[in-house]
């Protein structure tokens, strides 16, 4: 316990902070600002795999890294689609996965947007169209943003469901 | 040996060290797999092919120590199915239902053995899939999937369970099935490493690696030193980024956040400074026939071998800081146990193999260069628990972390490529790289005119998902997520 407590005051917070030259910062302070005008509470994503090769998993993942802290900006990962307010997709969505995410649409409360990540939930990627592959997320549910990359970054991630946000399909609704 | 007859009439086979190949009939197929099995050995991957790739027919490559055979029995032409079974393996080697129901969904090629379930293919509409039901009283199911509560990718998950211990699991996988091997006979073969790194985003490099190992053996080209050198501090970084991410979240399903937040610091510096090295955060492009996308720059090499050293030393920090935390030690010790007899029987292999006592690596094995000269170290544990595997992570990451610093401090001089001629059509060859899971493994055929006739990639999440079945018997329902993370096996790697 003690080991614990010196390394959690050694280490300190490592957030970092908001030099005008951070981009990913200047996205997170942006992104807090805007999720409170949007929604008043907390941005509640369902992260969904609809096909991928974990890649744009893995960069998502460190979203929740002390760097990054999303939770720190109001972003939660929910366990449910019913408590989601925005969708984050991969893909290529596969055959066996398509019911599965249109499924997972339907479940979601409206308004609701969908954000499709990488390369492959943007166009399909190397997996291109085929008998087992449906191809990018838009083939299957209505996209309100598509973040490219392979993978995209934590930063470039949060540009992207900041985007959603801006787009104002929400506020509109 | 009974082993040495089927190596002697065996020829030489292009790529990975120690690789031979034999062409039988049904008798030489099963006489072939009971001889290896009796003589300890192992099923590294079956698979199979289609009409389209000239000649219908069913591989199996057969592992003893560090020499692999692979058998291939070209099966009758024709249209119906029933033509010919092949002799199935699945009393042998009981992880090859799973890969000989796959050939059947994707070439329609058929075993003997009795389950002819699809397992890649799913129903249109995902009709019925039948699970295998638990009778008796109190029992009831529980379905998880194909879409889970966290980041992860999708399966389908079906416990049968007395109040919260679990009677049985049946895993339903293939939702992340693309095609892949289809989609490699579409490219050219120079270009196949790019589809065989997005096969798992998670092991790009060694499979991005088996793949180029293959090719350029076909070819007979031999990589610069310093190419190789740079290519297994790739790989380094990568099972180094992998266990670090797997240690935080193993904390964290345990209760620990504190475990979580460390170690995910810890893989966002090793992430940066490895995105300086190679300009990706994640490899997925850093190897290309003949060698390496880019040189690594000294400055970038001096900081990543600051980080490096750094990570070396609070990840032994962090180590003393789990052992004695009695509530980690409390859902560790004796969670999801796969005895060592039992992972000799299910074919255990890679990082979740090596802690059940089944010490097999690659890079020791059979060392392909640079490992030849690296010599690494193999780690292993025998208690097969979920303390194990988080022990043989600590110990191959501080192992990780030795490599890649002696890479760094003497990286050979030289070039960082050589160029690579497409294969006449026909030539053959075998990868294999023991990537962070286990060894990843490349089959690949070229076709005329730099095209590919057929690839095939093989995970080792095939040999270890049927043992996390296993593994979660007469555990509770809420240890699953820490049970299943503590193998961490790929989907996309596993389905095609
Ligand atoms: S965009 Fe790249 S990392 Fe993401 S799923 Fe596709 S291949 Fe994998």
């Amino acid at each position: 316990m003690l080991k614990t407590l010196r390394k959690i005051h050694r280490i300190g917070i490592v957030t970092e902070p908001a030099p005008a030259a951070d981009e990913s910062l200047r996205v997170r302070e942006a992104l807090q600002r805007r999720i409170l005008d949007v929604m008043g509470r907390a941005l509640c994503i369902r992260a969904v795999d609809a096909g991928s090769c974990n890649g744009c998993e893995l960069e998502m993942h460190a979203l929740g890294n002390p760097i990054y802290n999303i939770e720190g900006s109001g972003i939660r990962f929910v366990a449910s689609p019913r408590h989601a307010d925005l969708l984050l997709v991969t893909g290529p969505v596969t055959l066996n996965m398509r019911d599965a995410l249109r499924r997972t649409y339907e479940a979601t409360a409206d308004p609701k947007l969908v954000v499709a990540v990488g390369d492959c939930g943007c166009t399909g990627g190397i997996f291109g169209e085929s008998g087992a592959v449906v191809g990018r997320v838009a083939n299957v549910i209505p996209v309100d943003v598509a973040i490219p990359g392979c993978p995209p970054n934590p930063a470039r991630l949060l540009s992207g469901i900041l985007a959603a946000l801006s787009a104002g399909r929400v506020s509109s609704a | 040996m009974t082993l040495a007859k089927w190596f002697d009439a065996a020829a030489p086979v292009a790529g990975a060290p120690g690789v031979t190949g034999l062409a039988v009939d049904d008798d030489g197929w099963r006489g072939a797999a009971e001889d290896f099995a009796a003589a300890g050995g192992r099923l590294v991957a079956l698979w199979a092919q289609g009409a389209e790739s000239g000649h219908r027919a069913v591989f199996a490559a057969l592992a003893a120590s560090a020499r692999v055979l692979v058998v291939e029995l070209p099966l009758a032409a024709g249209e119906s199915s029933a033509a010919h079974r092949y002799p199935g393996l699945q009393d042998l080697f009981p992880f090859a239902n799973r890969m000989q129901r796959a050939a059947g969904d994707l070439y329609g090629v058929h075993s003997t053995d009795p389950d002819t379930r699809p397992w890649l293919r799913h129903a249109p509409g995902g009709a019925s899939y039948e699970f295998v039901k638990v009778q008796g009283e109190g029992v009831h199911e529980i379905a998880v999937g194909p879409v889970h509560a966290g980041i992860i990718e999708p399966g389908h998950f079906r416990f049968s369970v007395v109040g919260e211990k679990v009677l049985r699991l049946e895993e339903r996988l293939g939702y992340a099935h693309k095609g892949v091997e289809r989609r490699f006979s579409q490219i050219g073969i120079l270009d196949g490493h790019r589809l065989a790194a997005r096969e798992s985003g998670d092991s790009a490099v060694a499979y991005s690696w088996a793949y180029v190992q293959a090719l350029e053996g076909q070819v007979e080209v031999e990589i610069p030193r310093r190419a190789a050198w740079l290519r297994a501090l790739a790989l380094e970084l990568e099972r180094l980024a992998n266990h670090l991410g797997d240690l935080g979240a193993l904390g964290n399903d345990a209760g620990f956040a504190f475990g979580l937040a460390q170690f995910s610091r810890l893989k966002e510096q090793l992430l940066r400074a490895t995105e300086q090295c190679f300009g990706q955060r994640y490899l997925l492009d850093a190897v290309i026939p003949g060698g390496v996308r880019a040189d690594v720059p000294a400055h970038a090499g001096a900081a990543l071998e600051r980080c490096v050293t750094g990570i070396a030393a609070e990840a032994r920090e962090l180590r003393d800081i789990f052992d004695e935390h009695a509530g980690l030690r409390d859902r560790f010790v004796g969670a999801g146990t796969v005895s060592c007899a039992l992972a000799a029987r299910l074919g255990l292999i890679g990082l979740a193999g090596r802690a059940s006592g089944q010490a097999f690596d690659w890079r020791v094995d059979a060392p392909c260069r640079p490992y030849d000269e690296l010599r690494p170290r193999k780690c292993g544990a025998a208690g097969g628990d979920v303390a194990a595997r988080v022990a043989v992570r600590f110990d191959e990451a501080q192992e990780s972390c030795r490599l890649a610093l002696g890479i760094l401090a003497d990286l050979p001089p030289g070039a960082v490529q050589t160029r690579v001629p497409a294969p006449p059509a026909d030539a053959f060859a075998i990868g294999v790289i023991e990537g962070w899971r286990g060894p990843v493994m490349i089959a690949l055929s070229a076709g005329p005119g730099g095209s590919i006739r057929r690839c095939h990639p093989h995970d080792p999440s095939w040999q270890n998902w049927p043992a996390l079945e296993h593994a979660i018997i007469d555990n509770i329902v809420p240890d699953f997520p820490l049970i299943n993370k503590s193998f961490n096996l790929a989907y996309s790697g596993h389905d095609l």
